[in-house]
Formats: C-alpha cells, structure tokens, sequence
C-alpha cells in the first residue's frame, strides 16, 4: 500500500529554536495571543482504520492521537517517560509490571482499568482478528499460540491482571526496551463498549472511537470527508490548548497546500514536493523543517560473489556524492545520512560510517580496482515510488567515479524486487527505505541486519552482531543497552551491507492562524501543543 | 424502437460482462503477489497472510483462480452487493457518499458548457469571420490545448489563492458557489467543442433553402434564427451534450482532485494509488452502466428530436 507509515519524531529543540519562536505574533491581523476556544484545522488522508490494533499508517494515528493517551510519551531526548502509566518497570527485562495512574477514564464514563489495556492487547494479537499492527505483540509470551488459522488460545498469556490499576507482561525473552515500544499505537486500551462480545469489536465502534485521551469524538467519522474531535474535559493528564481539532481529509497534498496558502486550512504536514521550492517564499517562516524517523538506504546483495568483499562496498560508498544528490535531486528535503539508525533515537552518533562515507573520488577508485570490484553495477528499485531520479544521479557518480559501467533497473513494484532477492537472483545493488516503529536503536538493527532478521534481504549474517543485539535486549538499564547497540552498529560500520544515503524529513507548513506547530516523534502533529491565534 | 431497444440492452449485457472481465483481469491477474503489494514494503506476517489469503479466497491459484474469483464477484454484483475495499469499508457505502456532489458538479459543467458555450456558438455562427467568430475561435483552440492537468492547478492559484475570489478546495458538503470554480474548469473542455460544434452547424444552417424562403417572405431575423435555425441546429449538439453527460458524471478525476472534491473521481484515484483492487473494480463496473445506459438515451433522444431517424 502506497499510503505507508511514515513515523517521525522532531529534533524539539531545533524546531522550537529554528522556527516557531518567530512565528509566534506573525500571524496576519493575529493578536499573537492564544484563543483556547478554537479549533484547528489539519490535512490527514483518508485513515485505513481508526481501530488502535489496525492503524499503522499516519492519518489514522494522527486522529487516534487525539482520542488516546499513550502509556509514555518520548522527551527531548528521545528516552520515554511516563504518560498515561504511572511506572513501567521490571527486574528481569522479563516480567514487566504496568501501573496505570488513577483517575482515567474514557469518553463514554467508563474508568480505565487494566482489563482495557489486556483486552484490547488480546484483541489486537489475535491473528484471525487480521489486525495490522498485530506484530507489536509478538514479543509477549503466548503471541506463537494466538497465530495460524486455528490458534490454540485466544489470549496473551503473557498478560496478567494484578489488580484495577496494574497489570504485569511477561514477554518470551528479555527486551530491555519494552517501554519504549509503549508509546506506539497500537498499545492504546480499548474501552468494554469497543467489545460486543469479549474478543469480538462492536459494529461502529471504528465509525466513533471512544478513548481516554485529551479530545473526544464530535460526531462520526465523515468518510473522505472530516473527522472532528473537540476537548474531553475530563482529561486528568496536560489538557490541550485548543478547544477541537478537524482532520480534514484530502486526496492530494497539492490542495491542501492551496488552502494553507489562503488560510483555510492550518497545517499541511507534507509539503507537496512540488511546492518544496517555493514553499520558503509562499509560507515565510510557517515553512518548518524537522528530523524524521525514515531512513534509505542502497543495500547490497551480500550472498553475491562479487559483493562479498566489504572494501568494494565501501568504495561503492566513497564514490556517491550524498550531500551533491539530497541538494540537486531532493531540494534539501532530506538530509544526507552516514550512520545506520536515525537522529531520531536515543544512541544515535553522526558519521558512524566514517571514511565510507567520506566522498573520495580518487581513493574510491583505487579502493574498488584493488578489492577487484564488478566492471558493471546494477542498481534496482521499484519503479512506483519516484526513485528513479536519484538512482541514475548515483548512478552516473558511480560511472564517473568509479569507471564502471552503471545501470538503474525499475521493478514495477517492491514486492517484485523482494521475489527475486527471496530467490537468489542477481539484482545487483537495490534501494531500500526503513521506518521505525518504535523509537530504539534496536528497531533499526535487528530486523534489518540479524541473521533471522524479518527485513534482512541481503543475506548478512555477522554471529557477534546477533550476539551484541541479544545483550543488547537484555541489558540491565537503557544506557547499558545502548552501549551494546552502538558496538553492533561499528561492526556495521566495518562490514557494510549497506549504503545509509538519506534521513527523512518533516516539510511541513501551517497557516497564520496558529502557532507552535511541532511533529512528534511518528509523523503526527503534536496537539497537546499547537494554538490558536486570536 | 422497441425492438431497438431490447437489442441495445441485449448488448449492453455483453459489453458489461467484457468490460469488467478486462478491468478485474487488469486489477488482479497482473500481480505477482497481491498481499505483499498490499502490505508494501513491509514483511508481512504469516497470520496476516493466511487471514487475507480466506478473505480474497487467494488460495485458489492460477488461471481457474482468476476465473473463480471473477464470477464470485460477478455473482455478488448481481446481487447487488459490490463488495468491500481493502479497507473494509462497504462500496455501495462510498458511491452513495460520492454521487450526490460528483452529479452537481456535472450539472454545473453542464450548465456552464449550455450558457455559454451555445450562447457563444451561436453568436459566432451568426457573425461567421467577424471579431467575435475569431477571438472564440483563438479562444477555443486554447482551451482544447490545455490539459485539465495544467488549467485546474491554474484556476485554482490564481482565482482561489492570489486573487482569492473562489474559495481554492470545495471540501465535503460544498456550496454552490464552492463548487463553481470546479465545474468551470470541468465544463471547459466540453464548453470548447460546444461552441465549436453549434457554431459550425448555425453557419451551415444559414445558407440553408429555407433559411432564404424565410427571409425572403419577409420574416424578421430574431424569429428566422431562434425558432428555425437554432432548433435545426442544436440537434448535433444535444447528442454531443448527452454523452459528455456521462462523461462528467464518470468522475472528474483530476479536477476533483485538485479541488479536494469526494466524489466518485476522487474515489476512484485514491483506488488506484492505493491499488485497492476491488475498490477500482467496483467503481469502474458502476461507472461502465452509466456509460452504457447514458449511450442509450442519447441514441433513443436522438430519434425523437430528428423525426427523420426511424429505428427498426
């Protein structure tokens, strides 16, 4: 599906230096002063699903956003913090015990007890329930058994109830960042009336979810329409400065702009990419740029003789001009990558790559002569997402650099690209793009880089980075498991399976009717903070 | 004509049968593993893989696969059950949401191309080769040049955001005059051949005999052209307009994306980009009855207005 989960997270910090102080009393005619009585206005697509389980792509999480409270939340520094929990801890990186702050309750009157939460986790890990983030609980003991077409059970039986408040996961082995994993979607409580039965979702129930979060549902979802929310007053947690929100849903990103332009919408978290060049001048300082959490990258086939040498990727790697491509192709969109996980998490270091990453036309070339590299480079992609553009630009670098013959080959689709890889079949170099799922290093290592990783198409197997990866999940503390990731991320580094090229970015804009606009960390309008000015 | 009309709708029935044969074949049969195209460029476990597999009956493979699925689908069609989208939500759901705003904006394209393109066709046919004739002829050959593509994202910049005299989307629930800039954008293009077309055939009817009986028994011009020109002159229009009917109504893709418009355009581009396979078939087969059945009225009307047409 093209409409893909983009989630991101804002370096806080910049945004709130770089552009929203300025902006403040900008506004046309605007007093600058907040006005908590009105509502703003934000472009989603149409969600897939508005269910917390089955949302996985970014309109849908935005509006689940507002009708949900996290568990955690993520602070300045990327590390999690307490939402709506009141302690996640464990001993063992095993037994994790959840305690939920009093005082929560959901729309429809409901309190929320920890039977929400393991209800809803139930629901979601079921697999004939054909839940989309389904996967999220595959770290919990007894995920294997709810799976197939007839599971043996029909809960987790890693959940336990411990009293109203507090409940306790035990997963089927240690993983040290569990919590960090809580701040995503699909760890949202469901209410009993989401449930007709137990295990079964009331018809409707998606049509107007009920949550626990700082806005409430104001009417139905209006398909292709608008789903609006207003402020839920019994919000124990930081109340919203807004008094409602309208997602207003749009087809193309180009008429969302239009509307921002003419202040009849307030925030476009995408600006069109042919809007990018002018988006300055149109928008003024309402144009904001901030670090998200996607990565792409050129991988190589490293089952491949040819590519089995580690000194002809890196020359591969010296010989592409990154900073030359993210200027020229992409107009500064992206940012110029040369670590393996994204600024956006905590551990993150710059450069990580080192001289691979270095641009050295001479020293590439003599590299890549020396290590016998191929005389012909193939590099594939799929031909639907607009690639094309910069895969010739590299590869014309690769032609003039290197001396070798060079080629871009488009697949119809990414899938198909994923049938020959499956096979074996020469692709030569291919292109690749990664988005978190939940803010860790881990996220970016192992499913990526170990042996049985689920995303790990280029047969890279390295046992001391599995084995940094296990340590790493079971490390005492965060900051010992970080350590660990970091030193599976050098060997990386040495051995490069792939090319990092480009972090993503949020190019986003809004009206001059509201202020202080940030991106949180999944690509989603942070509401707990934008205002409206009077 | 009745006889006429049981073997249009005998036909109707084999071009409805052929066409969504080739638009499901082209939908489904061409990929190579629907539920990894699905899920994009994510892996996709296998419990998400076994429950899509039951849902879209994809367990059935091959050639007897495709055939299978098609008259499940058929079948369910005539029953008038259109299926869901990959989404789950219902189909007949979504074009009852999307028709009402899609056929006003067709009616205002309409109206737009009837005021003032057989307005103008008709001035320029009466004037042949003056000003006017020549300024709507540059006019015309410049509106025919312009791809819907260009002139929509135009209007909208320099009507809706710089001058900001139309508002720049129309949104769900639009007022008339939030749907005005579109449907003029939209009726542009028929507009042109409109005009071209009544423009032409007044000319022609000008020099007809009884044009000239006419004025020579001493009618005034104003009757000799509204009553016995225009009547004889608007027939190859009204055809042109019924069928440009059942264009608009098939959705104005472009211009209702652009305008931000929910209509059945607006839906079935988000099909296509979403590849949601049954979402494109279930529109393109709705839409291939409305061709079929607006083709037919013209065909019938066609005989009422020129008694000259017999069907037999």
């Amino acid at each position: 599906m093209r409409v893909r989960r983009l989630a991101a997270w804002t370096a806080l910090p910049l945004a709130v230096t770089l552009g929203l102080v300025a902006c403040g009393s900008g506004g046309d005619g605007g007093s600058g002063e907040s006005n908590p009585d009105a509502a703003v206005r934000i472009e989603i697509a149409e969600p897939q699903h508005l269910v917390p389980t089955n949302t996985n792509e970014t309109s849908g999480s935005q509006v689940l956003s507002a009708l949900f409270s996290p568990l955690v939340d993520y602070d300045e520094a990327n590390k999690p913090y307490e939402v709506a929990a009141e302690s996640v801890t464990s001993s063992d990186n095993v037994t994790w015990t959840v305690k939920l702050k009093d005082g929560y309750t959901f729309h429809n009157g409901e309190k929320v007890t920890a039977d929400n939460y393991i209800d809803a986790w139930n629901y979601g890990a079921y697999a004939p329930n054909g839940q989309n983030s389904s996967y999220f609980f595959e770290k919990i003991a007894g995920y294997e058994d709810m799976q197939g077409d007839a599971p043996k059970a029909k809960t987790l039986s890693g959940l336990k109830k411990v009293d109203d408040l507090t409940f306790t996961v035990t997963l089927s082995q240690p993983y040290s960042e569990f919590k960090t994993m809580l701040g995503y979607t699909a760890f949202y409580p469901m209410p009993q009336a989401a449930f007709s039965a137990p295990g079964v979702l009331a018809e409707g129930y998606e049509q107007a979810p009920i949550g626990q979060g700082p806005f409430k549902m104001k009417g139905t979802w209006q398909h292709d329409a608008k789903v609006e929310v207003e402020r839920y007053d019994a919000f124990p947690g930081e109340k919203p400065k807004v008094a409602g929100v309208e997602f207003r849903i749009y087809q193309q990103l180009t008429a969302a702009y239009a509307d921002v332009l003419s202040d009849n919408l307030d925030v476009i978290k995408t600006i069109p990419t042919e809007n990018l060049s002018t988006a300055a001048t149109d928008l003024g300082d309402r144009f904001q740029q901030s670090p998200a959490s996607s990565l792409q990258l050129l991988a190589f086939p490293t089952f491949q003789k040819e590519f089995s040498n580690p000194d002809v990727r890196k020359a591969i790697s010296m010989a592409i001009d990154r900073d030359e491509i993210t200027k020229s192709i992409f107009k500064d969109s992206q940012q110029p990558a040369r670590s393996f996980v994204s600024p956006v998490v905590a551990g993150y270091r710059d450069d990580t790559i080192g001289a691979a990453g270095t641009f050295d036309p001479a020293k590439a070339k003599a590299l890549y002569q020396a290590a016998g590299g191929p005389s012909k480079i193939e590099l594939s992609y799929n031909g639907d997402g607009g690639h094309k553009d910069w895969i010739d630009a590299t590869c014309n670098q690769l032609k003039a650099n290197l001396g070798v013959e060079c080629v871009g080959t488009a697949e119809p689709k990414f899938a198909d690209l994923l049938t020959k890889l499956k096979a074996k079949q020469p692709v030569g170099l291919f292109r690749m793009g990664w988005v978190m799922d939940y803010p860790s290093m881990e996220n970016y290592l192992g499913p990526l880089y170990s042996t049985n990783g689920s995303s790990n198409y280029y047969g890279y197997s390295n046992p001391e980075f599995d084995k940094l990866l296990a340590e790493g999940a079971s490390a005492g503390s965060e900051e010992e498991a970080i350590k660990k990731y970091q030193q599976a991320e050098d060997i990386l580094a040495e051995d490069l399976p792939v090319i990092p090229l480009r972090y993503g970015q949020n190019n986003f804009g809004h009206s001059t009717k509201v202020t202080n606009v940030e991106m949180d960390l999944f690509d989603r309008v942070d509401l707990l903070k934008i205002e409206a000015v009077k | 004509m009745f006889r006429f009309i049981l073997r249009r709708l005998l036909q109707m029935v084999l071009a409805f049968f052929g066409t969504t044969l080739i638009v499901y074949a082209l939908m489904f049969a061409g990929q190579g593993d629907p539920i990894q195209a699905l899920a994009g460029e994510r892996p996709v476990t296998a419990a998400q893989r076994a429950y899509l597999t039951e849902k879209f009956h994809l367990d059935q493979t091959g050639v007897g696969g495709f055939f299978y699925r098609y008259f499940d689908y058929v079948k369910n069609l005539l029953q008038g059950d259109l299926g869901q989208s990959l989404t789950g939500r219902s189909i007949s759901d979504i074009l009852a949401a999307a028709w009402p705003v899609t056929i006003k904006l067709a009616l205002i394209a309409m109206a737009v191309t009837i005021v003032f393109g057989v307005t103008a066709g008709v001035l320029a046919g009466i004037r042949r080769a003056g000003i006017f004739d020549n300024s709507t002829l540059l006019l015309t050959l410049l509106v025919l040049g312009i791809p819907t593509i260009v002139l929509a994202p135009l209007a909208q910049y320099f009507l809706g955001v710089r001058w900001q005299l139309f508002p720049p989307t129309a949104g769900a629930d639009p007022d008339l005059y939030a749907l005005l800039l579109p449907g003029i954008v939209l009726g542009s293009l028929s507009l042109a051949t409109a005009l071209r077309l009544t423009r032409t055939s007044v000319a022609e009817n000008l020099r007809a005999d009884y044009v000239r009986t006419a004025r020579s028994k001493g009618l005034v011009k104003r009757r000799i052209v509204s009553v016995h020109v225009l009547r004889n002159s608007l027939i190859p229009v009204v055809t042109f307009l019924g069928v440009e009917l059942g264009n608009l109504m098939s959705g104005a893709i472009i211009t209702e994306g652009v305008f931000n418009i929910p209509g059945v355009g607006f839906n079935l581009f988000r099909g296509i980009r979403t590849e949601d396979g049954p979402l494109v078939v279930g529109i393109v087969s709705v839409l291939v009855v409305v061709y079929l059945v607006s083709n037919l009225v013209v065909d019938v009307l066609y005989a009422v207005l020129d008694p000259r047409i017999r069907y037999e």
